[in-house]
């Protein structure tokens, strides 16, 4: 499904593939509009599949009960007929503005969206890394300093150092002692809480001397000319010692930060970005937000909310894709879906 | 409100900028420490509604522990993702207020 086309063009450019994006794809393709839909996160599915994807939620019209990834995947379904295009793992940073009045997006991979129409359905953000307090940390971001494991491979034959508790540290112990020179894991408590069978397989490795497992310890500074070489780990027991990493990586999983929204000239109260109710435009032309983050007078974030908005955006967003056609509201009932 | 004077409690925040207010806060409504702070403008997003799957609520009780329950096991999972916590910190939206917590101290951090 992943696309990596270096220069995109689309009748309407979607930033973000939570429910809402998603949806909006589907009442764009009932009035014939193109989508293409750009998400920072590896996935698409927004809050549902990141935070919540085995919650069961009582409040989608007609399902009784669904579970947040299932409802995810009935949309991708309801899409499917429209060949929407997907970036996915990037993020859009920045919007120009075209001569004709078009749009470009432009993504923190360099792929370019030029498209007629905008519509801005982040949620409450990117989900970004949450990141340890550290001295220096920033400073040797992609200098050995890392939030993920983008490639393994990268990390062969080197010295690796991991922080965290969780899963997803537990999980690239596991899998990194294989292939990296040392694997160190730095976690602040003694137990680990996820999934017991990694946890067990982490304590053979470190008692088997393949995993250098570090309990109540943190990791408190960065050393290196250039790029990463030592770091400092304190803990409770010993005086603060100082450890060889050609990489560091903490993974304290993902929070949702504004982050680019912010810079794109839109009119931003709360975090959120103010919206016209008529049809959720921006104060920009050809740029609507819909779902959780758009607000207006009783905004209620709301998937079912966010459904309502999608269509009226489209049906507004109409005029700017086919300039001289009118447009004349029909049932899917009446026509079915015309897929592309 | 239809609380009486008996029904409330105070408990005092310390804010990342150090100051230190109170907050009277009642006790007789179910609410969550999460609920209390975010309805008087604290900024704690609470972003998953408080079914501790969003750490987004994270603070750290600096006196009063003892008079809390313990962590479950997902408020102690979500714990282990936030890279500052310490054996103080707690999930705002775990903690239902009680009438024994009046007097508790607890400080905010920025952000989690
Ligand atoms: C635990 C929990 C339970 C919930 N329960 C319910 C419920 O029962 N009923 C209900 O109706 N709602 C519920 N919600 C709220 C619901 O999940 C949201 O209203 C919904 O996800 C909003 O959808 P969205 O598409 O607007 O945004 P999101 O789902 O937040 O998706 C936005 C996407 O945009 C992406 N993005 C943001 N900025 C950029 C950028 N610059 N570049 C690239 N991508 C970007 C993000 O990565 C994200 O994937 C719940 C939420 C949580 C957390
Ligand atoms: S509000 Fe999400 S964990 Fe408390």
């Amino acid at each position: 499904m992943e696309e990596r086309n270096e220069n995109i063009a689309t009748d309407i450019c979607i930033v973000g593939a939570g429910p809402v994006g998603l949806f909006a794809v589907f009442e764009a393709g009932l009035l014939k509009m193109r989508c293409h839909v750009i998400d920072a996160l590896p996935q698409v599915g927004g809050q549902l599949s990141e935070i919540y994807p085995h919650k069961p939620i009582y409040d989608i019209p007609g399902y009784p009960q669904i579970l947040g990834q299932e409802l995810v995947d009935r949309l991708m379904e309801q899409v499917d007929p429209f060949r929407p295009g997907f970036t996915l793992g990037e993020r859009v940073e920045t919007i120009n503005r075209n001569d004709d009045d078009s749009l470009t997006v432009i993504t923190s991979e360099h792929t370019t969206v030029k498209c007629k129409v905008l519509v801005i359905a982040g949620g409450l953000g990117c989900f970004e890394p949450r990141k340890p307090a550290i001295d220096g940390l920033s400073e040797f971001e992609g200098k050995g300093v890392a939030y993920m494991v983008r490639n393994p491979e990268s990390l062969r034959g080197r010295n690796v150092v991991l922080a965290g508790g969780g899963d997803s540290a537990l999980d690239w112990a596991i899998f990194l002692a294989d292939i990296a020179a040392k694997v160190t894991l730095v976690h602040r408590g003694d137990t680990f809480r996820g999934s017991p069978d990694s946890a067990g397989k982490v304590f053979e490795l470190a008692k088997a001397g393949r995993i250098d497992l570090r309990l109540h310890a943190n990791v408190t500074a960065l050393h290196g000319d250039g790029h990463l070489q030592e770091l400092s780990i304190h803990t409770h027991q010993l005086p603060l010692i100082r450890i060889a990493a050609d990489h560091f990586i903490p993974l304290f999983g993902l929070t949702p930060k504004l982050g680019p929204i912010a810079d794109w000239g839109l009119n931003i109260s709360q975090s959120a970005i103010s919206v016209n109710v008529a049809d959720y435009s921006t104060n920009a032309d050809r740029i609507y937000a819909i779902g959780d983050i758009n607000t207006y007078p009783g905004k209620l974030k709301l998937i079912l909310c966010g459904f309502h908005e999608a269509a009226l955006a489209m049906q507004s967003a109409f005029k700017h894709v086919y300039p001289d056609e009118k447009l004349s509201f029909k049932y899917t009932t009446v026509y079915g879906i015309n897929a592309f | 409100m239809a609380s009486t004077h008996s029904d409330l409690i105070t408990i005092y925040i310390i804010k990342s900028d150090g100051s230190q207010a109170p907050l009277d806060v009642p006790v007789n409504m179910n609410l969550s420490l999460m609920e209390v702070l975010r309805s008087d403008g604290y900024p704690i997003p609470g972003t998953c509604g408080g079914i501790a799957l969003c750490a987004t609520c994270a603070v750290d009780i600096l006196s009063g522990n003892e008079k809390l329950s313990p962590a479950g096991d997902q408020e102690l999972d979500m714990l282990d993702l936030l890279p500052q916590s310490t054996e103080a910190t707690r999930l705002g939206c775990q903690i239902k207020l009680r009438p024994e917590m009046d007097g508790m101290v607890i400080r905010i951090d920025s952000e989690s």
